[in-house]
């Protein structure tokens, strides 16, 4: 990417952060007007109830002497970028990678069936693609209940899966992955539909000029014609397949992983924790999603597509 | 049949069922076409020379008559690899090089993969495209790429050429540019060739016969055995037989209009 294509990114990242930075001070003023009380400061109003009458904003401009503490509070409501700067260099460079204390461990267990589930859920989308292209009975039947699925909210089915899958004694990484998989499946199966009926009718007549079978059809004219779909479509499904990981370790009281970090941070009180674990799951997503852009640009490049593509 | 007819068609009728009641696509349509012949059907759109075109090569069922292609139907005949066929659009694989698409018939039909590269190597340099062979089609102007299709049409060596309005897409410079082309390289293969246009200079320029032919329903109105000589170089277009030969072609184009 050139610098021109980095400048409207970075700048758009930056407001974000401004308004983050902007936000901390409001959001976090009375839980910081509270603690400069306890620790001497004369607060207006006196009487913290009365305090909870004014917005964020309000009691800070009051209150000047508070604005640089709403950035450190131990447990703030909304943590400064600083903050979770901080917890993020410390969880992930200062503790060995085996440690429960790094978000390196819970990361990989994340994507451990992160990667495993998209290997599924690519896979059953494929398959299901090639059979509803070439099958008349599939290509009515299974379209709609592959649409239908998608329309389950997942943090209703998730628990499901999982109780039903450790009564049969599935635990681990599988029923994370299935999740995974079930959300994947999908972008895969529209993608590669598309894909693999894209060659026009001259394409195939000139196939049927030379007396091509079916399997030739397949292998010369739709899977190759289907390529530039396909990565559309996995890109798509790997971050799909991460959001099903850690929503498989949300309801389940999963001990590790991205998703039991942020429940974790939840329960216990420490913002800090459950920001780091959404930022670490962001910039996994970002890394896989530019991983397969990379093959991407390469496959299509040797395939003399990347001109087009 | 004639025992020179390569095809041969018999009161062919083709009827198109469509929402709007049936089409009339092609009406009692019988042709003869002969050994090494360059034939060239003219006429509006819906006139059905493309249709006919795809009868010959058995990408259409006819409704009714008969239809014979080195003496066997259409389907056998194209088991028998007996044509082959350039479409409108070059429609090369972006995928493959110029080299690997035109080998694409090579593979599908078994030749081997030493074979395959003579071949190859041999109809590129048929239709002036040596040293391309590593290229992708997007590395090629529109009038290479469809010379690249005319090679991957010839590479299994058919003795039937159909083509479906394959210039109709390229400018008029380049057109002429493979006009002549094609008049060589027919020269020198001996094929017969079966050549759908919308162009009347084209028609006159290329064929032996011109087959005249109106719609509704698609029917043959007039076919024209050229006295041009076969070998023609691009001026012959000014002398006074080509424009003779050009007002018939365009009388029977207009006539067919008179029901319009």
């Amino acid at each position: 990417m050139n610098i021109r294509g980095i400048i409207p990114a970075l700048v758009v990242v930056g407001v974000i952060f401004a308004i983050w930075t902007a936000a901390v001070i409001p959001m976090n003023a009375h839980l910081t007007a509270d603690q400069a009380q306890r620790d001497g400061l004369v607060m207006t109003p006196e009487a913290p109830r009365d305090r909870q009458d004014f917005t964020g904003l309000t009691l800070a401009i009051k209150n000047p002497a508070i604005i640089p503490l709403t950035y450190t509070l131990t447990r703030p409501r909304l943590p400064s970028p600083h903050q979770v700067a901080i917890e993020m260099y410390e969880t992930i460079f200062t503790k060995a990678p085996t440690s429960r204390r790094s978000l390196v461990y819970h990361g990989w267990v994340t994507l451990s069936a992160t990667l495993l589930g998209f290997v599924i859920g690519t896979t059953l989308g494929v398959l299901l693609a090639v059979g509803i292209v070439y099958n008349r009975t599939m290509d009515k039947s299974v379209m709609p209940w592959a649409i239908t699925s998608q329309t389950i909210p997942i943090l209703a089915l998730a628990p499901m899966i999982i109780v039903m899958l450790g009564a049969i004694g599935i635990q681990g990484l599988l029923p994370k992955s299935i999740i995974s998989a079930y959300l994947s499946f999908f972008p895969v199966v529209v993608g590669m539909v598309k894909g693999l009926r894209s060659p026009d009718g001259m394409q195939l007549d000139l196939l049927r000029t030379y007396s091509a079978n079916a399997n030739q059809g397949f292998w010369k004219l739709r899977l190759p014609a289907s390529m530039p779909y396909l990565f559309a479509s996995l890109k798509i499904g790997i971050s799909a397949a991460l959001v099903g990981a850690i929503v498989g370790e949300l309801p389940t009281g999963a001990r590790a992983g991205f998703g039991a970090r942020m429940l974790v941070g939840d329960q216990y009180g420490q913002p800090m924790v459950t920001w780091a674990a959404l930022f670490g799951a962001a910039i996994t997503a970002a890394l896989l999603v530019a991983i397969l852009s990379w093959i991407e640009r390469r496959t299509l490049t040797r395939m003399g597509m990347g001109a087009t593509a | 049949m004639n025992s020179t007819s390569v095809i041969s068609a018999k009161n062919l009728n083709l009827t198109f069922e469509t929402n709007d009641g049936p089409v009339h696509a092609l009406k009692d349509v019988s042709l003869d076409i002969k050994k090494g012949e360059f034939v060239s059907f003219i006429g509006p759109s819906g006139c059905g020379k493309t249709t006919f075109l795809r009868c010959i090569a058995g990408l259409e069922t006819p409704t009714s008559g008969d239809i014979s292609v080195n003496g066997m139907t259409p389907d056998e005949a194209r088991k028998a690899r007996a044509y082959g066929y350039v479409f409108q659009a070059a429609g090369l694989y972006p995928w493959r090089t110029i080299g690997g698409n035109i080998s694409l018939p090579l593979e599908i039909m078994g030749f081997s993969k030493a074979e395959q590269r003579e071949r190859v190597n041999r109809v590129m340099d048929l239709v002036d495209l040596g040293g391309f062979e590593k290229r992708f089609p997007w590395q090629l102007s529109g009038g290479m790429q469809q010379r690249a299709s005319i090679a991957r049409a010839l590479a299994f060596d058919a003795d039937i050429l159909l083509m479906d309005e394959p210039f109709g897409a390229l400018d008029e410079i380049v057109r002429d540019h493979l006009n002549e082309q094609l008049l060589k390289l027919w020269a020198r293969t001996e094929k017969t060739i079966a050549f759908v246009t919308h162009s009347i200079p084209e028609a006159v320029y290329l064929s032996t016969k011109i087959v005249v032919m109106s719609p509704r329903p698609g029917r043959i109105t007039d076919v024209i055995d050229s006295p041009l000589p076969k070998d023609r170089p691009l001026d012959i277009r000014d002398s006074a037989e080509f424009i003779e030969i050009s007002h018939r072609v365009r009388d029977g184009l207009r006539a067919g209009h008179v029901d319009d």
